[in-house]
């Protein structure tokens, strides 16, 4: 097996507040294979924006990385000083936030923002560093993009912008993209464009994405593998097909079965009682336990690990307790 | 479940208690630049208010001044004398006494003036924000008129016109003139905010529905509008109060302020300018130091208590 | 956006005609309008004359409106203290608050700019703590106390530098100007200071504030996941975008620095327009009151018009109005 691109281990993401620190991130691990596009979903506060800004060192103080680590082909960038994470940064790893609105300066040109990450990466003049401009706003499917170039940001649609901020993330050739929730802000009808631009552009270019979203149809249409967090811990992680149709955590099952199907006929949506706890009240044990509905005694007292499940692996006694009855 | 098993419901805590417990109590107690401030603004007011009793001699009480001791310095220079710490003035008063009664009217015609702007501008800001329309839009014409002219120049217009038309007025008359001056300057701030606010809670659901079930407008400005724009009101008085402290020193000094019987520290300031030359300096720096003092202490109280109000910045 | 010139332009007349609306009543209700038009010293056939001729029983739309008209001309009649025409006393001092002003203005801008850019970027630092302090200080020492603790620190105990009046003038003209010698230029240095002092720390922590919030932004967030260096993001992103709305305000400020020069102007006896108005509200002046206040409501709305084209040529967005595609 390769050397993975991108490994995260044991990430604990702590904020220290007046009444208390709050582990936001408790024990991430996973990994991404260069090319691989992984998804990463799960519900509101469940901590997949952190995951994306701890990797790219930006998170917001006072939030920071208690323990663990972050490599980047086998080296350690979550220690690294702010000027060496700077230089990864646009260079091996890109980022795309969620507002296209306002990823952009408005005050600068798409051409001149786009210029000056180029240039500051890549060794080319202005001339070099403006064709390449051009030619990724084309790739990006923006038309007219010689003239484009020299536009103002809010000239373009919300659409046409987040194509421009996924050209800027693309612009030094980064060999992982970041991805938070890019097409949520976005009209529904222009969502499945991104998506599929995104993927394309990705797969042409070699690099790896970890697409952070809390809508499973985009994960489904779109990733390779998918990790399922919840409450700071990843309660499951696998190839899509088996997380999507054989979800081997209580948690996911109930998130695939809470979403309505067409060719379902039912008289009421399938809900998970109760809500994801926060973050000063965790549960003992295992985080899911009082809204599980398998739940057993040893979910309330022992946090599980994650263990290997089929092709994945899944954070649940459920499946450990299977493991050992065989 | 039976009855008897469901716990009592703790009682809930009174305002009083909720304050302590929130999170600007916390903020307070752990700034001491707050806490300091607040102490010193404190001791100011109390010697201003009491005065009487606090300082060590009335500069008023002509029977009292002694010609032989005017001109003194401060006690620990070479010539002072300890009955007179901080010096005297040409008459013989004593500085430091005549410090707290300038800081008495001080205080008294700024807090008068925040008082009196903060009644206008927040009644005028409900007014605009509740009933819209027109009423709304010549209240905002004629904020942003007043806005475009410095606070200064409202406040010696006012002064001037007043002096013009009732030229031989007595002490009362002068000092209403001098606040309704000064708060006239004031208010535009408060009626924007509250504004604002108010056109914001008015399209709330809630507000709707008591307007429906009868629900006189007044009520629900009062109820539900009221608590929302208390926080930034506050913040706005308190540096307002600074503000008007220095608004009317600066008119005192410029004469045209407080009548001469009762002087405020600005007044004291002009007269001691005189003796700058002399060398006499501490007849107008002390007067100075205590203006700079008590504008100061508030204007910290006033920018802690917005950092502490302001959610974004926890 | 030639519709919002227009739209500005009537605004700002509107603006101006209620000021002298105001002025107008002060004329003509407050005090006597023939003796603000003739000085004291008139004879009896004088004021009936001009009483006549004035058609003091006109309606009182005709008389706003010739009022108006002499105001537009400059006319003002004679001030009620010197008996001399008003319109000659202000153009006499009116370089000299000018120039003041316009010292100061640059004094405020040149140092309460990189100030405020430091105080933001170096955020929660000992200096940037202790600078925030000063600034609170700056904005609790009233204009006048300033004055005098600068002229008793430099004129009175160093005597470095002179307390009052301007010095030699040269005279451009009909501009009188301090600036071209060694000695105006003395004698304008403390005043500016004093009156930039005030401006300069409302700039600085204006700038900080703006700045501040710029940082907070996601394009800011987004420069920096793209790898730009500190100096892109701060001077190239952060300090453009902080400056936009700065700039309205700032220009907002020179017609401020124009009224507290009257502060100014008394504590160092500096012969300008602000000196004559105070003159003037202790002696119950009308003639010049009103002047003064239709001179300074003119300058604050040229100013104000200025500052909002101003905003057209430095906002991308609002200049180019085509349809977002």
């Amino acid at each position: 097996m390769s050397t993975p691109l991108l490994e995260v281990r044991h990430l604990r993401v702590e904020f220290p507040t007046r009444r208390g620190t709050l582990l936001a991130l408790d024990d991430i691990s996973f990994d991404i294979a260069p090319g691989e596009i992984l998804g990463v979903v799960g519900e509101s506060g469940a901590g997949k924006s952190l995951t994306g800004a701890a990797i790219i060192g930006l998170l917001d103080p006072p939030g920071r990385i208690a323990s663990g680590e972050i490599l980047l082909e086998g080296r350690r960038i979550d220690n690294l000083p702010y000027e060496q994470m700077r230089k990864i940064r646009g260079r091996q790893i890109g980022a795309i936030f969620q507002d296209p609105l306002t990823s952009l300066n408005p005050l600068y040109t798409v051409g001149q923002q786009l210029i000056e990450t180029i240039t500051t990466h890549l060794d080319l003049s202005q001339a070099q560093a403006r064709a390449r401009a051009i030619d990724l706003l084309e790739q990006t499917g923006i038309p007219a993009a010689a003239e484009r170039i020299d536009q103002y940001p809010h000239q373009f649609s919300g659409g046409m912008r987040q194509r421009v901020v996924i050209a800027l993330a693309l612009a030094a050739s980064p060999k992982l993209i970041v991805a938070d929730e890019p097409t949520t802000a976005l009209d529904v009808s222009i969502q499945a464009q991104i998506i599929s631009l995104l993927k394309r552009i990705c797969k042409e270019q070699g690099a790896a994405v970890m697409l952070v979203t809390h809508d499973m149809g985009v994960i489904a249409e779109t990733c390779d593998r998918v990790a399922v967090l919840y409450a700071g811990r990843v309660a499951e992680i696998g190839p899509v097909h088996d997380v999507i149709h054989k979800p081997a955590h209580p948690y996911t099952a109930g998130l695939m079965g809470s979403i309505p199907a067409m060719d379902e006929d039912r008289e009421r949506l399938l809900q998970i009682d109760g809500a994801m706890p926060r973050l000063n009240a965790i549960p003992k044990g295992c985080a899911f336990n009082p809204r599980c509905p398998q739940v057993f005694e040893r979910c309330r007292s022992e946090r599980p690990e994650l263990a290997p499940v089929g092709a994945g692996r899944a954070a649940c006694w459920l499946h450990a307790e299977a493991e050992a009855a065989r | 479940m039976s009855q008897a098993s469901i716990p009592p419901v703790p009682a809930a805590p009174n305002a009083l208690q909720r304050f302590f417990d929130g999170d600007v109590w916390y903020s307070f107690r752990s700034s001491p630049v707050a806490m300091g401030a607040a102490v010193i603004a404190l001791i100011c007011v109390f010697c201003a208010v009491f005065a009487e009793f606090v300082a060590p001699h009335n500069p008023f009480d002509l029977a009292t001044l002694e010609l032989m001791d005017s001109r003194l310095p401060p006690a620990w220079m070479e010539g002072g004398s300890a009955r007179y710490l901080l010096g005297t003035d040409d008459q013989g008063r004593d500085i430091l006494s005549a410090l707290m009664y300038g800081a008495r009217i001080s205080l008294f015609v700024g807090l008068a003036s925040v008082l009196l702007s903060m009644v206008m501008g927040v009644g005028l800001g409900l007014l605009a924000g509740f009933v819209g329309g027109k009423v709304d839009a010549l209240i905002m014409r004629v904020c942003d008129v007043m806005l475009s002219f410095p606070s200064i120049l409202i406040a010696l217009l006012i002064d001037g016109v007043g002096r013009a038309m009732f030229p031989n007025a007595h002490d009362t008359l002068a000092f209403l003139v001098l606040i309704l001056a000064i708060s006239l300057t004031g208010w535009v701030q408060y009626a924007r905010t509250v504004r604002g606010t108010t056109m914001v809670e008015r399209n709330k659901e809630y507000v709707q529905a008591a307007r429906v079930i009868g629900v006189t407008p007044l009520r629900i400005m009062r109820r539900h509008v009221l608590p929302n724009v208390l926080g930034p009101v506050l913040v706005l008085a308190t540096i307002q109060v600074a503000s008007a402290i220095i608004t009317e020193a600066t008119l005192s000094f410029l004469g045209v302020g407080v009548p001469p019987t009762s002087p405020s520290l600005g007044t004291l300031i002009r007269v001691g300018n005189d003796f700058l030359f002399s060398g006499e300096w501490w007849i107008t720096i002390w007067p100075g130091a205590m203006l700079v003092l008590i504008a100061l202490s508030v204007n910290l109280l006033g920018d802690w208590l917005r950092d502490a109000l302001n959610p974004r910045l926890r | 956006m030639l519709v919002f010139i227009l739209r500005r332009l009537v605004q700002s007349l509107i603006v101006m005609l209620t000021v002298a609306c105001v002025s107008f009543m002060l004329f003509q209700y407050v005090g006597d309008p023939v003796t603000n038009l003739l000085g004291q010293d008139a004879t009896q056939e004088q004021r009936e004359a001009l009483r006549r001729d004035l058609g003091l029983d006109a309606p009182f739309p005709v008389q706003f409106a010739r009022f108006v008209g002499n105001a537009v001309q400059g006319e003002f009649g004679l001030s009620l203290r010197q008996g001399r025409k008003v319109s000659d006393l202000i153009a006499e001092r009116l370089p000299a608050t000018l120039e003041l002003a316009l010292v100061a203005g640059l004094i405020a801008l040149s140092v309460g700019i990189p100030l405020g850019v430091y105080a933001a970027l170096r955020r929660g630092k000992a200096s940037s703590q202790l600078l925030m302090m000063l600034s609170l200080l700056g904005v609790s020492l009233p204009t006048f106390l300033i004055g005098i603790l600068l002229i008793l620190v430099f004129a009175v105990w160093l005597k470095w530098l002179p307390s009052f009046g301007r010095g030699d003038v040269i005279a451009l003209g009909s501009w009188t100007t301090g600036l071209l010698t060694a000695d105006g230029l003395r004698h304008v240095l403390l005043p500016a200071i004093t009156l930039s002092l005030f401006q300069l720390t409302l700039i600085m922590r204006l700038v900080r504030a703006e700045m501040l919030e710029v940082l907070r932004t996601d394009y800011i967030k987004f420069a920096r996941a793209r790898g730009l260096s500190n100096q892109a993001v701060y001077f190239g992103h952060a300090l453009k975008n902080t400056l936009v709305p700065v700039i309205t305000i700032t220009g907002l400020q020179l017609g401020q620095l124009i009224a507290f020069a009257i502060i100014t102007e008394t504590v160092f006896q500096w012969p300008g327009m602000g000196l004559l108005f105070i003159q003037a509200v202790q002696f119950a002046d009308i003639p010049v009151m009103a002047a003064y206040l239709c001179l300074i409501s003119f300058i604050f709305v040229s100013i104000n018009l200025l500052v909002d084209l101003l905003y057209f040529a430095v906002d991308p967005r609002l200049r180019t109005q085509g349809k977002a595609h």
